[in-house]
């Protein structure tokens, strides 16, 4: 075997090799910490995990949850009924509608931000931008807030090639979502570039120049943790609990069934994920800014969003995680009622559709209405999207309103909201 | 037979030997002093006025704080920092054999007069400032034009033009965004067709004055005398800005209004400023009333402000000491009443105001004082001594390099010439698209790049594993590792090669043996796989990734 050979993801250098050559060698702070391994099955008292799939551009309530056929506003999108009595969602979403009694669905959802990014940016962390300080998405909040024993790759992931991934704010680049930009396909730069033999040396020689640089610098060295993040590089690389991020070995009928596209491929990793511990997983979906060609857009993207949705809240039930597994599907906005020349809809900040379930949320639960004329702006019980991040922060046993002290030296609640009682178990 | 080999093997060994030839000139290319030493450069005593002034101002703090301060940095690891501030990368090997046969005693000081005067210099740091005023935004789309903005930074640089002029033109300026570059300041805060005046408020006093006034947007700020009435006051000198099809204009008549937010009821708000109303000037319109008191010479916030940002760029912090809340590049204290009691950071603002605002002098400045030129490690064992020494610059600080500093220094270490104006289009090309690539996978700090941050595991990884490296060191004829492997004649003089052009210095004499008596234990491999190997371990070392 050539010397040079690239390994793939799982043959480059295993835990085992690295431990023994890393002890042989004396490559003292190389050698990865000796945590004890991920629970491969666990147990019947889970961890909560938390899967958001980000609808990425603003998806039209319209064309998605909310339909209103047959008005001004409704356009060509016709509605099906759903196992969610009373529940109608747009006809593209077939798969869904069998799935919709296992979720509650939000149709008043309230944002005053209209912008993608500054929406987002609320949408994510429950804060309109301050330029004072940079505010953690709620995925960040989760694992700084509870422990991961035991987990050897982030416990924060987002997959797919979403132009604003949550980041960890004041809590610090360490809490920034990991990015996996083709799920399912490869995690980049987890493979060593060599064979195991010259890895070792590899390493051997920066554990030389590391400790050369020490000299003189202990300090400033341990201040820096660049160690710490070395070390915890070359865990992930060599831990078992890669192969979450893929999916070769998942039978093809069930690939087809979340389907090819790369928020397909995303779902489905996400489920691996979370089985192995991973405590927020991000999934986007590109393509919903429909300023021209709304229901096209829509319906290209319900294609990929049905399936894979579905096929998720189906897993999930199957494998006994729905319970310990919250699922909220959301974007920045939504879109106006008005069909604009293009036959696009626009930014509608006003009144906009979640779905959330699992988790121990209560399902079948119906918030909100929005003006079937498109008249009134303001929709039925509106929801502000801090109380939906209080309510998920609560089935963490999180307490949204503990503060933390932001590098400016100004304390912030981790949420600001109060939870929503209707999705609350009695 | 034998004249027949002869005929073909001799035009492919004299092929053979010129294409050495040519790698080991490369490798090894002679040495042109670009300084010319003929010409006596005056020294400047204004600048040596300044900087024995701030010397003695850190000597007095430290035998008051009863520190000792760390010994003088080896000099091309001053060059390495010099590099990195000023062009963003590390040094090439070239400009070090030829800083090596500079033997000019101030050579340092001419150095950084020469990197001041390169276009590289201009083209970086016209990007930092660009960030410091309009971030790292490419919206709105249409009316914001933030190459426009910071192409004009360039120019202003590459002219020198006086800071306060420059901040005046951006605070004041009318015009189309695409004629009038510096108008791109106001047309960023474009928020759904309308100037967001609280936003421009916000941000001139963060970058013109270096301290935030943004909370008090809402409320009355808890730490600092600012009041809400103050931001409102400053709001209203930007109330009168709209766009229009001439750009962006001044409409005099213009009421500047607010929703009160106790009784929801509209109000005027009369443009104020929070203090040293006495620096205002009488006429002009807003803007241009507030870009004079902003820059006055006595508004001390300002000078320092600029002081403060320059000082972060040079040492990758602000100078600020003390509590967190003060470590930023933004968020000063209000200066000390008085002249003459200030500290460092008082004295290089006096200096820079009494040189018309020059920038360059003052990088010049700042780069001859002696806390620039310290090494960062410390003789002290107790981490509590060794901390204080760090608050008191009596150490250099340890600043992991930013995204873009880390990824021109690693284009830099894996090409033996310099990367810069002159090199063959290819080779910016190559440069272009593997800065973009790297930076969207490392991660753009924004526009706060100048706060401290730790490192990431996905950083860890893409040095480690990621293509820029390997495509970049692969043993191929286009890249340095295996022209150093061949044309060093010796593996000490392929080790000593390496170091230099990853880490600006020289092997120590336990790392030499350390690499020497492993290539001599394991003869398997060839010259260009152990430089190769040599290289990832030095790129992927803190040292590399630090400013030391």
């Amino acid at each position: 075997m050539s010397i040079d050979r690239i390994g793939n993801l799982f043959s480059g250098l295993s835990r085992r090799d690295l431990l023994k050559a890393s002890t042989a060698l004396g490559v003292s702070f190389l050698l990865p910490t000796l945590s004890a391994r991920a629970a491969e099955k666990r147990g019947n008292e889970r961890a909560k995990s938390f899967i958001t799939l980000w609808m990425n551009g603003g998806p039209s309530q319209l064309e998605t949850w909310d339909p209103h056929p047959g008005t001004a506003i409704g356009g060509p999108t016709q509605e099906i009924s759903t196992t969610f009595s009373g529940v109608n969602i747009a006809a593209d979403y077939p798969m869904m509608a069998e799935q919709l009694q296992h979720l509650s669905l939000i149709r008043s959802l309230v944002s005053k931000e209209g912008d993608h990014e500054r929406g987002t940016y609320f949408m994510k962390t429950g804060y309109r931008p301050d330029p004072t300080v940079i505010h953690p998405s709620i995925g960040a909040l989760i694992p700084h807030q509870l422990e991961t024993k035991g987990l050897e790759v982030p416990p924060y992931v987002s997959l797919g090639d979403g132009q604003w991934p949550g980041r960890g704010g004041y809590l610090g680049d360490q809490f920034d979502a990991f990015r996996v930009f083709e799920p399912g396909r490869s995690v980049q730069n987890m493979r060593a570039r060599v064979g195991d033999k010259r890895q070792t040396d590899r390493l051997e020689g920066l554990d030389i120049l590391a400790k050369s640089f020490r000299k003189g610098r202990q300090y400033q060295s341990e201040k820096s943790l660049h160690q710490d993040t070395v070390e915890r590089a070359l865990t992930m690389m060599s831990s078992d609990q890669l192969k979450a991020f893929e999916i070769e070995d998942e039978p093809e009928s069930i690939r087809n069934k979340y389907g090819d596209s790369r928020f397909g491929r995303g779902c489905l990793v996400a489920r691996r994920l979370i089985e192995t511990g991973v405590r927020v997983v991000e999934v986007t979906l590109n393509g919903f800014d429909s300023h021209a060609s709304n229901f096209e857009a829509h319906t290209n993207r319900a294609a990929d969003l049905d399936k894979a949705f579905a096929m998720l809240v189906q897993e999930l039930r199957d494998r006994d995680l729905y319970d310990s597994t919250i699922v909220l599907c959301i974007g920045e906005f939504g879109r106006t009622p008005k069909i604009n020349p293009l036959d696009g809809r626009d930014h509608w900040p006003n009144g906009f559709s979640t779905l959330i379930g699992g988790g121990g949320l209560r399902s079948g639960v119906l918030i909100g209405e929005t003006d079937p004329t498109g008249m009134a702006t303001d929709p039925k019980d509106p929801i502000k999207v801090q109380d939906l991040y209080a309510t998920i922060l609560n089935q963490f046993a999180i307490d949204p309103g503990e503060e933390l002290m932001t590098p400016i030296g100004r304390p912030l609640h981790l949420c600001e909201g109060t939870p929503l009682m209707q999705l609350l178990d009695a | 037979m034998r004249w027949k080999s002869i005929a073909v093997y001799l035009p492919v060994t004299a092929v053979v030997l010129g294409l050495l030839l040519i790698v080991f000139s490369t490798a090894f290319p002679p040495v042109h002093a670009r300084v010319d030493d003929s010409e006596q450069h005056q020294e400047n005593a204004e600048l040596a006025s300044s900087v024995a002034q701030v010397n003695q101002w850190f000597r007095n703090d430290w035998k008051e704080a009863n520190l000792s301060q760390a010994t003088q940095a080896e000099e091309p690891i001053v060059l390495r920092r010099l590099s990195l501030a000023l062009h963003g990368t590390i040094p090439s090997l070239e400009e070090l054999r030829r800083f090596e046969s500079d033997e000019r005693p101030d050579r340092l000081q001419q150095w950084c007069r020469e990197m001041l005067e390169d276009p590289r210099f201009a083209d970086y740091f016209a990007e930092r400032i660009t960030r410091a005023f309009v971030g790292t935004q490419g919206e709105p789309f249409l009316v914001f034009r933030r190459d426009r903005f910071r192409n004009w930074i360039v120019e202003q640089l590459n002219q020198n033009r006086p800071y306060n002029q420059v901040v005046q033109e951006i605070i004041s300026q009318t015009g189309l965004w695409t004629g009038e570059p510096a108008t791109n300041f106001m047309t960023h805060a474009v928020l759904n067709g309308k100037v967001d005046e609280n936003k421009l408020a916000g941000k001139t006093v963060r970058a013109v004055l270096g301290q935030r006034i943004d909370c008090a947007q809402c409320h009355d700020h808890p730490f600092a005398d600012w009041k809400q009435q103050d931001f409102e006051g400053l709001a209203a000198y930007f109330g009168q800005v709209r766009l229009s099809a001439f750009g962006v204009e001044d409409r005099k008549n213009q009421d500047y209004k607010v929703e009160d937010r106790i009784t929801l009821e509209e109000r005027t708000v009369q443009p104020e400023v929070p203090f040293q109303e006495n620096l205002l000037p009488d006429s002009g319109t807003r803007r241009e009333q507030l870009a004079i008191w902003s820059t006055h010479p006595d508004n001390r916030r300002f000078s320092r402000a600029a002081v403060n940002r320059i000082w972060a760029l040079m040492f990758g912090k602000a100078f600020s000491e003390g509590a967190p809340y003060y470590a930023r590049v933004d968020d000063l204290p209000d200066p000390e009443v008085g002249e003459g009691t200030g500290t460092a950071l008082d004295l290089l603002a006096e200096s820079f105001v009494a040189s018309n605002y020059n920038i360059k002098q003052l990088i010049e400045t700042i780069a001859a004082l002696e806390v620039y030129r310290l090494d960062s490690t410390s003789h002290e064992i107790d981490d509590t001594v060794v901390k204080r020494q760090i608050d008191h610059w009596a150490v250099f600080p340890l600043i992991r390099l930013r995204p873009e500093q880390v990824v021109g220094s690693m284009l830099q270490a894996t090409s033996i010439k310099t990367i810069d104006q002159n090199s063959h289009l290819l080779t910016r090309t190559f440069k272009l698209i593997n800065e973009n690539d790297f930076l969207k996978e490392y991660g753009d700090f924004g526009a706060d790049e100048l706060d401290e941050r730790a490192g990431t595991v996905p950083q860890a990884l893409l040095r480690m594993n990621g293509n820029l490296f390997e495509e970049s060191t692969k043993p191929n004829p286009f890249n340095a590792t295996p022209r150093i492997a061949l044309a060093s004649g010796s593996p000490e003089q392929i080790l000593d090669t390496c170091f230099l052009t990853c880490l600006t210095r020289l092997p120590s004499l336990e790392e030499k043996q350390f690499f020497l008596n492993k290539w001599e234990d394991d003869k398997s491999r060839r010259w260009p796989q152990r430089t190769h190997d040599l290289y990832w371990a030095l790129i992927n070392s803190p040292e590399f990734s630090w400013n030391h």
